[in-house]
């Protein structure tokens, strides 16, 4: 009651008044520092912004509602969770190569959820303006979240199958980890507008729906019902995460013609950088999931020709042209997954999931959705290593690849408009040479040489010696440099790559389920058969 | 104000008994709206703007609406947002 | 500009020089249209090994597997890096030859051109 007897309650604001409140109204002058010296990463990166003020926040999302909802969010997902434990749904998923996502996932991109709350908890620090400050403080906290509750819904699976106990220590030593790794370091090494864009905009408003829609579907489709209730949890954050990504860059556009050109270049980079982290889901979509909802090329033609599309036709009104390269993402549309699990099938005794070769079911299936590509370029040579293994002598790769010295991808990409021939692009800087898997990577290098020279490539240190267990003699007699490698990685043979059919996780699975282990394949082992025939 | 736009905004949903009523809303009154249905998910897709009311949702759904709640099941979205108590919009502003 | 960085002159120290390898150097190898390999294969060798070693022990270690790998005509091989065509001699090094740390050495074989189309 207020000091006058009034008892009229106060009236209630709207939604845009109070978040007013929460974001401008919490703000202060500072009076005894200089600005400058509290926001000191603001400036170097040639950003002109005038008025902090003008920044419009898409989501007015209040500290009250969002703790409501983030409350409300991880009660239902930890009830599904619970159900899920309670009712053996790790049996319950398709097979155990579904289980091989999953490694996938937990290694190559939980952490990535931890190094972008890192760099937002940068931002929620530098940013001068409360609007975009609480924006990213929101952020940094959801993605703890999702990192978190990703850790634990696949701690579950981890009680039953291989391979996914040592999850940190693999994503700092395998050697294709560098890559999801390489690219948030590159990111957070960036300077706060860099970040953003590169993160809210260019990966998350133009790239993540690729992940957490038909992928996510994907998980649902194979009855995992864990993974699809985190993922769709951690997307409904996404989706405000997105909308942070364009205010960005119309406030940015907006606030000087001179950042035009340096949001462009970021848009280039990191629309590149991204698109070549998601050549991981592409195989993990086509080759992977035992049941699949789309292709690749089919996710890539929706998500981003045509909603990309609409995105960048709209942009082209600040002057912002759609991403360099982008015509070479829809040329690799029809190969990059091919590609890309003819190499994780030849290495894979260095790898921390498991491979097989696509059956006859399957391959028709890519001839379908690859009319252009998958019968001319793909399907002899697994016809002929399928052959190999009924011979008993797999095809196995024999030597370490060609490192691109930006994404770190080996270089395995094929010429843009011949798939058939390998496409070399490498520069000398200051006398050495430097080798990359495409025109968009060298085109990052040649910006910022000095960025990416430094860069720790896994062959390279690997060579070097520098990737070993402590008390490995180098030059003991019978010293074998990829098989000590491969301890450093925590890579245990029979366990953790090999063949599907070879592997524990297989053999367990039929044991215990009574299915086969690769519904493509039919049976592994005597224990589907005994239930098979009664 | 209609946009003169026709590119396609979109927003997703976890398909859901909570989000029934929100996804009934929004193609009710939204006439040019599409649902594409995919495991788990619904995707709805639209030209140029699409609105999400809370009164609709409301009436559907036989309760008042916090238009905020869409949140806890949303899962995607594509068009520039612009969210006030009543109305939650998707917009692309460039014809 | 060679980074931008909040402190100037940023440098990096080079991760990959010669000197790291004790007494060897990377070169890669990549046998043109043969894709089903999958990359260029990156490997450290002595500077002073001669060609001919290359194409009679180290080669055929990886690449003998493929089926069009027992019809290669040695002598119809065309040899490049990315300064252009060479044309090797067995006896001489790969020093000799101007192959240096972390150069790339490609072979295209003539109607070798992947099994079946398949690289």
């Amino acid at each position: 009651m207020a000091a006058d007897g009034n008892m009229k309650p106060a009236k209630k604001l709207s939604l845009k008044e109070n978040y007013a409140m929460l974001t401008r109204g919490l703000d202060w002058e500072p009076t005894y520092q200089k600005k400058e010296d509290i926001f000191r990463m603001i400036d170097f990166e040639g950003i002109k912004i005038h008025d902090w003020d003008k920044w419009e926040d898409p989501f007015r999302l209040t500290m009250d509602a969002y703790w409501k909802y983030q409350g409300e969010k991880e009660r239902k997902l930890y009830a599904i969770i619970d159900a899920f434990q309670q009712g053996n749904g790790q049996f319950n998923v398709t097979d155990a190569r579904y289980l091989q996502a999953l490694k996938i996932f937990l290694t190559g991109i939980v952490e990535l959820e931890y190094a972008s709350h890192r760099g937002f908890c940068m931002l929620g620090r530098e940013f001068p303006g409360a609007g975009p400050r609480i924006a990213a403080q929101m952020q940094s906290i959801d993605e703890l979240r999702h990192c978190t509750t990703q850790i634990h819904a696949i701690s579950h699976y981890s009680k039953y199958f291989e391979g996914m106990a040592n999850f940190p220590e693999q994503f700092d030593r395998v050697w294709y980890l560098s890559i999801p790794k390489s690219f948030f370091e590159d990111a957070c090494t960036s300077g706060p507008f860099e970040f953003i864009v590169a993160i809210s905009f260019a990966f998350e408003y133009v790239l993540t729906n690729l992940a957490f829609m038909p992928w996510m579907s994907g998980a649902a489709f194979n009855g995992d019902m864990s993974t699809v209730s985190f993922g769709f949890s951690a997307q409904s954050d996404e989706a405000r995460h997105m909308t942070l990504g364009i205010e960005v860059i119309k406030f940015l556009l907006e606030q000087d013609p001179a950042n035009v050109a340096l949001v462009q270049k970021w848009i280039d980079k990191w629309f590149w950088r991204g698109y070549r982290l998601l050549a991981l889901l592409a195989t993990m979509m086509d080759y992977v999931l035992p049941k699949r909802v789309m292709s690749w090329g089919e996710a890539w033609t929706i998500y981003y020709e045509e909603n990309g599309g609409a995105l960048f036709a709209d942009l082209a009104r600040y002057g912002i042209k759609p991403p360099k390269y982008a015509d070479v993402t829809i040329k690799e549309k029809g190969r990059v997954s091919h590609e890309m699990w003819s190499v994780f099938y030849a290495n894979r005794d260095a790898v921390n999931f498991s491979t097989w070769l696509p059956s006859e079911e399957e391959m028709a299936w890519f001839s379908e959705k690859y009319p252009d590509t998958f019968d001319k370029y793909y399907r002899p040579r697994f016809e002929h290593w399928r052959q190999l293994e009924k011979e008993g002598k797999p095809f196995t790769c024999k030597c370490l690849p060609q490192l691109c010295q930006v994404c770190q991808w080996p270089c395995l990409y094929t010429e843009p408009d011949d798939a058939t021939e390998f496409l070399h692009r490498e520069t000398e800087y200051k006398g050495e040479t430097f080798h990359f898997c495409s025109d968009g990577c060298k085109d990052i290098f040649a910006d910022e040489p000095e960025k990416y020279v430094h860069a720790w490539l896994p062959v390279n240190q690997i060579y070097q010696g520098n990737c070993f267990l402590p008390g490995v003699d180098p030059t003991a007699p019978d010293f074998n440099p990829l098989v000590e490698a491969l301890k450093y990685m925590g890579l245990k043979p029979g366990v953790d790559g090999g063949l599907l059919k070879d592997s524990i996780d297989a053999q367990r699975w039929e044991q215990w389920t009574s299915r086969p282990a690769n519904i493509h394949e039919g049976a592994y082992t005597d224990f589907v058969r005994k239930t098979t025939n009664g | 104000m209609a946009t003169t736009s026709t590119q396609p905004v979109f927003i997703a949903f976890q398909d859901n008994n909570d989000t029934r009523p929100i996804i009934d809303a929004i193609m009710a009154d939204n006439p040019n709206a599409k649902l594409n249905e995919m495991p788990a998910l619904v995707k709805i897709d639209c030209p140029g703007r699409l609105v999400v009311r809370r009164d609709t949702i409301s009436e559907l759904a036989g309760r008042e609406f916090d238009l905020r709640e869409i949140y806890i099941n949303l899962i995607s979205l594509a068009g520039e947002v612009d969210e006030t108590d009543e109305e939650f919009v998707l917009e692309w502003k460039t014809s | 500009m060679p980074v931008k960085a909040i402190a100037p002159n940023y440098h990096g120290d080079f991760k990959d020089t010669q000197d790291k390898y004790h007494g060897q150097q990377l070169i890669s190898l990549c046998w043109e249209k043969h894709t089903s390999f999958g990359w260029p294969m990156c490997m450290p060798v002595p500077p002073e090994m001669p060609f001919g070693g290359l194409i009679e022990k180290v080669i055929p270690h990886i690449f003998g597997d493929h089926p069009d790998f027992a019809k290669i005509q040695w002598d119809q091989v065309q040899w490049s890096t990315s300064k252009g065509p060479f044309v090797p001699d067995p006896a001489k090094s790969l020093a000799e030859h101007g192959i240096k740390h972390k150069h790339q050495i490609r072979f295209r074989t003539p109607g070798l051109d992947g099994h079946l189309g398949g690289g």
